[in-house]
C-alpha cells in the first residue's frame, strides 16, 4: 500500500499522467466535435495512425517539428473530408464508412512507409519535441518536474480551453450543439445542416490526427505500427465518459492516463513480481469501464447522433 | 374586425404545383395574402396544406409557380431567403435544439458563426415575449418545456427575425383549449401590429374564430376561397370534403349478424387526444360501417382496442358472441380480424424488408414455418399470389417494400389481410395519399369482402370515401359516438356538424 501511496506522490508520476493524456485529450476532443454535430467518427483509430506516420515522416523528411504538426492534421482532415463526403450528403451508415477509413488509414500509413523506406529494418528516430522551459514554473521544487512537458502537451491542454470555449460561447459551437440535436432546426433556421456537420467532422478529424502525431513527435522519437494501440477507441470512450462535455472529457483523459500510469509502475513493485503483467495492462481498461457505467447514466446523448439527415424527405 | 380591402400585399403564391411521385401534392395553387389579416388554409390531411408552406419557405422545391413576398420573387429552396425577406414558420413538428435554452434556440442562425455572443438577444426577446403575450423563460431548457411553451418559443423564433409573415402549420393540433385560446390572443395582437399570418387547419371552429378569409384545399387544388363572415360551419365542411364522387359506390344489402360489438368502452385519454367515452358500436356481417370524423378524436384508440394493440380501462368487447377476456394482436388474428392499419410505412410494414418477409408477417409462426425452420418456399408462393390477385405493381417478390408506391404497398398489405379470410375487417384510413386508381381498387375490395359476409368498419377523414361506401355511418368526436345513420340519410353538411361536435351537446341533453 505505502509503494501505491509513493508512486502518487511522487512529481514524475504526475509528468507522465500528462504526457500519456495528451494524445487521448487532443483526439477525445475531435471526437467530441465529431458527435456534437451528430456524426460519430469510428475512422478515429486510423486517423491516428495517418496522423503519427504523416507528421513523423515529414519531419524526418526535413521539416521543422510543427511543420510535422501540420501535415499530421491536414492528412487528418483529408480523411475527415472522405469520411463526412460519405456520411453527411450521401448519409451512408456511419459505423461502416467510420470502420472502413480506419482501415483505410491505417494500410495507407503502412503502404506510404514501405513506400518511402523500403530498405529500413528498424524505423527511424526522429529529434522530438523536448520539455519547454518556463521561467519561474519549471524552478519550482515538485510542481516544476510534474509540469515539464512539450508544447505540444501545453497545446493540447490549450485546445481542449478552445473547443469548450467555442461550442458554449460562440454562435458557431451554438450551432455545432444545434446540428447534433435537431438538424431540422439549424436547417429552419437558414443554416445549412450539411456544411456544419463536414466542417465539424473535418476540423474534428484534424484534431484526432494531431493526437496521433503526439506520440511519433513529442512521446516517441520514431513511427511503429502498432504505436496507437487501441487509443482511438479509449477516446470514443472518453467522449461517452465526459458526457459528451470538455471539461469532464478532459478529467476523463487525465483519469486513464493515471491508470495507466499507476499500472506500469506498480510492475515493478513487489506486487508486480507476484502478479501476472497482463493483469496491470488489463487495469486501466477494466477500471475505465467502470468509470463508464458509473458516468454515462445520466449523460445527454446528442439526439440525431448517427441519424442522417435528408432535406425535403416526406 | 374589418379589413381594408384594398390593404397592401405581402404575399403572392402564383400557380404552385408540387408532385411526390404519382401524387400531385399541389395543383396550380393560387393564393395572396394581405397585410393584417389572418388567412385560413383549410384542407383534409393530405389536402396538400403542409407542401404548400414547406413550398413557401424553402424546405421543398415547387415543380412550378412562382412565389412572391412584398412583391419580391423569392428564390426556390432557400430557408435562408424566406427568414430574410421576412416569413417566419411555425412547423407542426417543432424544429427546436432541446439541449439548447431558449435564447439559445433563438439566437441560433441569427448571427455571424464567428461573433461573440450578441449583447442585446435577451432584452428584445423579453420585449417580444411581454408585447405578444408570449410568456416563456429565456433560460429555460427546451427540453424541459410543454408543447405549449415550446410554441411559444418557436412564434418567439420568428417574431425575433422580425418576421412580417407567420406562418402556423396546425398550430392548435397539440394543445390544450386553454393554450389556443392564448395563441388566438397573440395572433390577434400581431394583426393588429401589422403582421399577416397564415393559419393551417382542419378545424372548422378556429378557422371560423380566427381567420378573416379561407383558402379551401382538395386534392392538391384550391377549391374555394370565403370570406368567413359570410358563411358557416357547414358550409366550410361541404366545401373541404367535397361533393362530387367518382368512386365505387355500395349498394345496399340486408345486414347479417352482430360479429363484433363494443359495450360502454372507454379509454383513457392521451394528453391533447381525448380517449373513448363509453362507446357502444356493432359491426355485422355484410355490412360497412363507415367511421367519420376529423383526425384526433378517438379513431387511433378504438382502431387499437379492435386490432388488440389496448385494452379498454371500462367496458366490454364480444366477438362471435363470446365476450374476449384475453385480447392481443396475437388473439385478434386468430378470431378473424384482418387489419389494415393507419401507417403503412410503420405499422403496416417493414421497409427494408422484401415482399416475402412483409407478406408472411401475420403467419410466419403458423403457416409458412415447421418446428422452428422457416418454409420460403410456400412464403414466396403466397407473397406471389398476393402480388397476382391484388396487382401488385413490383420487379418481384424479393423487392424490399420500401422501394414500392403508397399504392402498391397497400395492395399488398391488403392481399396479406385479405387472405385469411377474415370476418371482420379493419381499415383505417385505407386510401389516404393513395392515387385514384389504387383508391379506386382498394375500395372495391373492401366492398368485395362485405358481399361474401364480412363485417368491415371504415375510419376515413374523407366523407367522400364514408358516404360513398358505408351502409352505416356513424361520427366520432372528442370520443364520442354518434348513432348510427342509415346510407343516404345524411348530407355532407350533416355529417360535419357532427363531426364539428355541435350536435353533441343536444344529443346528451335528449
Amino acid at each position: 500500500m505505502s509503494e501505491i501511496i509513493d508512486i502518487l506522490i511522487s512529481a514524475s508520476f504526475w509528468a507522465a499522467v500528462i504526457r500519456i493524456a495528451s494524445p487521448l485529450i487532443l483526439a477525445t476532443m475531435g471526437e467530441l466535435i465529431c458527435e456534437r454535430a451528430g456524426v460519430l467518427n469510428l475512422g478515429i483509430e486510423g486517423i491516428m495512425v495517418i496522423g503519427a506516420f504523416a507528421g513523423w515522416m515529414a519531419v524526418y523528411q526535413g521539416m521543422p517539428l510543427w511543420g510535422g504538426v501540420a501535415v499530421a492534421m491536414g492528412a487528418g482532415m483529408l480523411f475527415g473530408l472522405l469520411h463526412s463526403t460519405l456520411t453527411v450528403p450521401f448519409g451512408l451508415s456511419q459505423h461502416v464508412v467510420g470502420l472502413g477509413v480506419t482501415l483505410l488509414a491505417t494500410s495507407s500509413a503502412s503502404f506510404a512507409y514501405r513506400l518511402m523506406l523500403p530498405e529500413v529494418t528498424s524505423p527511424p528516430k526522429i529529434a522530438p519535441f523536448q520539455p519547454l522551459h518556463i521561467p519561474g514554473l519549471s524552478d519550482l521544487p515538485w510542481l516544476g518536474a510534474a509540469l515539464s512537458q512539450t508544447a505540444l502537451t501545453w497545446a493540447a491542454f490549450a485546445m481542449a480551453g478552445g473547443v469548450a470555449f467555442t461550442l458554449y460561447r460562440t454562435p458557431l459551437g451554438l450551432a455545432v450543439r444545434a446540428v447534433g440535436e435537431n438538424p431540422a432546426a439549424v436547417e429552419a433556421q437558414g443554416l445549412s445542416v450539411t456544411g456544419l456537420r463536414m466542417g465539424a467532422v473535418i476540423v474534428g478529424s484534424g484534431l484526432m490526427a494531431v493526437g496521433g502525431a503526439f506520440l511519433t513527435l513529442s512521446a516517441f522519437s520514431s513511427f511503429f505500427f502498432e504505436m496507437v494501440n487501441g487509443r482511438g477507441w479509449i477516446c470514443i470512450a472518453l467522449v461517452v465518459f465526459g458526457a459528451w462535455r470538455p471539461g469532464k472529457a478532459v478529467l476523463g483523459a487525465i483519469l486513464f492516463a493515471a491508470f495507466d500510469a499507476l499500472q506500469i509502475r506498480l510492475q515493478q513493485t513487489p506486487l508486480g513480481a507476484a502478479l501476472p503483467y497482463q493483469l496491470f495492462l488489463a487495469l486501466p481498461f477494466i477500471l475505465s469501464i467502470l468509470a463508464l457505467i458509473l458516468m454515462s447514466r445520466r449523460a445527454e446523448v446528442p439526439a440525431a447522433l448517427m441519424v442522417p439527415y435528408n432535406k425535403g424527405e416526406r | 374586425m374589418s379589413k381594408d380591402e384594398g390593404a397592401e400585399v405581402v404575399l403572392r403564391l402564383d400557380r404552385i404545383s408540387k408532385s411526390f411521385g404519382a401524387l400531385k401534392a399541389n395543383d396550380a395553387v393560387s393564393l395572396a395574402l394581405r397585410r393584417g389579416e389572418v388567412v385560413a388554409l383549410l384542407g383534409e390531411n393530405g389536402a396538400g396544406k403542409t407542401t404548400l408552406m414547406n413550398i413557401l419557405f424553402g424546405h421543398y422545391m415547387a415543380d412550378e409557380g412562382g412565389v412572391e413576398v412584398f412583391g419580391q420573387p423569392l428564390p426556390p429552396g432557400n430557408p435562408r431567403a424566406a427568414l430574410a425577406a421576412g416569413v417566419g414558420m411555425v412547423h407542426q413538428h417543432f424544429t427546436l435544439a432541446g439541449n439548447l435554452t431558449v435564447l439559445e434556440n433563438i439566437r441560433l442562425g441569427t448571427e455571424r458563426l464567428w461573433a461573440r455572443r450578441h449583447p442585446d438577444s435577451r432584452g428584445k426577446v423579453e420585449r417580444l415575449s411581454r408585447d405578444f403575450g408570449l410568456a416563456v423563460h429565456p433560460d429555460a431548457k427546451v427540453g424541459r418545456l410543454s408543447v405549449g411553451e415550446r410554441q411559444r418559443v418557436e412564434i418567439l423564433k420568428a417574431l425575433y427575425r422580425d418576421a412580417r409573415i407567420l406562418i402556423l402549420d396546425e398550430p392548435t393540433a397539440v394543445l390544450t383549449p386553454q393554450e389556443s385560446d392564448a395563441l388566438f390572443a397573440t395572433l390577434r395582437k400581431a394583426t393588429a401590429l401589422g403582421l399577416s399570418v397564415i393559419f393551417i387547419s382542419h378545424k372548422l371552429h378556429e378557422v371560423m374564430a380566427i381567420a378573416d378569409r379561407c383558402i379551401v384545399l382538395r386534392h392538391g387544388r384550391v377549391v374555394g376561397e370565403v370570406d368567413t363572415h359570410a358563411t358557416d360551419k357547414g358550409r366550410l365542411a361541404a366545401l373541404m370534403v367535397g361533393g362530387e364522387l367518382s368512386l365505387p359506390r355500395a349498394e345496399a344489402r340486408a345486414p347479417g349478424p352482430v360479429l363484433m360489438q363494443l359495450d360502454g368502452v372507454t379509454t383513457p385519454d392521451r394528453g391533447a387526444v381525448p380517449g373513448l367515452k363509453r362507446l357502444t358500436l356493432a359491426l355485422r356481417a355484410g355490412q360497412i360501417t363507415g367511421l367519420a370524423g376529423v383526425s384526433g378524436n378517438g379513431q387511433a384508440a378504438l382502431a387499437e382496442v379492435i386490432a388488440g394493440l389496448a385494452l379498454p380501462s371500462a367496458g366490454t368487447l364480444t366477438v362471435h358472441g363470446a365476450p374476449v377476456t384475453d385480447w392481443s394482436p396475437r388473439a385478434a388474428l386468430a378470431k378473424g380480424v384482418g387489419r389494415i392499419p393507419e401507417d403503412r410505412h410503420h405499422q403496416g410494414s417493414i421497409g427494408d424488408f422484401d415482399l416475402t418477409e412483409n407478406a408472411v408477417l401475420e403467419a410466419y409462426r403458423s403457416r409458412f414455418s415447421r418446428r422452428g425452420w422457416m418454409n420460403w418456399r410456400a412464403a414466396r408462393a403466397f407473397a406471389q399470389e398476393i402480388i397476382a390477385s391484388y396487382d401488385v405493381r413490383c420487379p418481384g417478390p424479393e423487392t424490399r417494400i420500401r422501394l414500392l408506391s403508397g399504392g402498391n404497398m397497400q395492395k399488398l398489405i391488403l392481399g396479406r389481410a385479405m387472405a385469411s379470410g377474415p370476418d371482420i375487417i379493419l381499415a383505417n384510413q385505407p386510401v389516404r395519399g393513395l392515387d385514384v386508381g389504387a383508391i379506386a381498387y382498394v375500395q372495391s375490395q373492401l366492398i368485395a369482402a362485405r358481399d361474401r359476409g364480412a363485417a368491415v368498419l371504415l375510419i376515413s377523414e374523407d366523407l367522400d370515401e364514408i358516404m360513398g361506401l358505408s351502409d352505416v355511418i356513424h361520427v366520432i368526436s372528442q370520443g364520442r359516438l354518434s348513432p348510427g345513420f342509415a346510407r343516404g340519410s345524411m348530407s355532407a353538411a350533416d355529417l360535419g356538424l357532427w363531426m364539428a361536435g355541435q350536435k353533441f351537446e343536444g344529443a346528451d341533453a335528449a
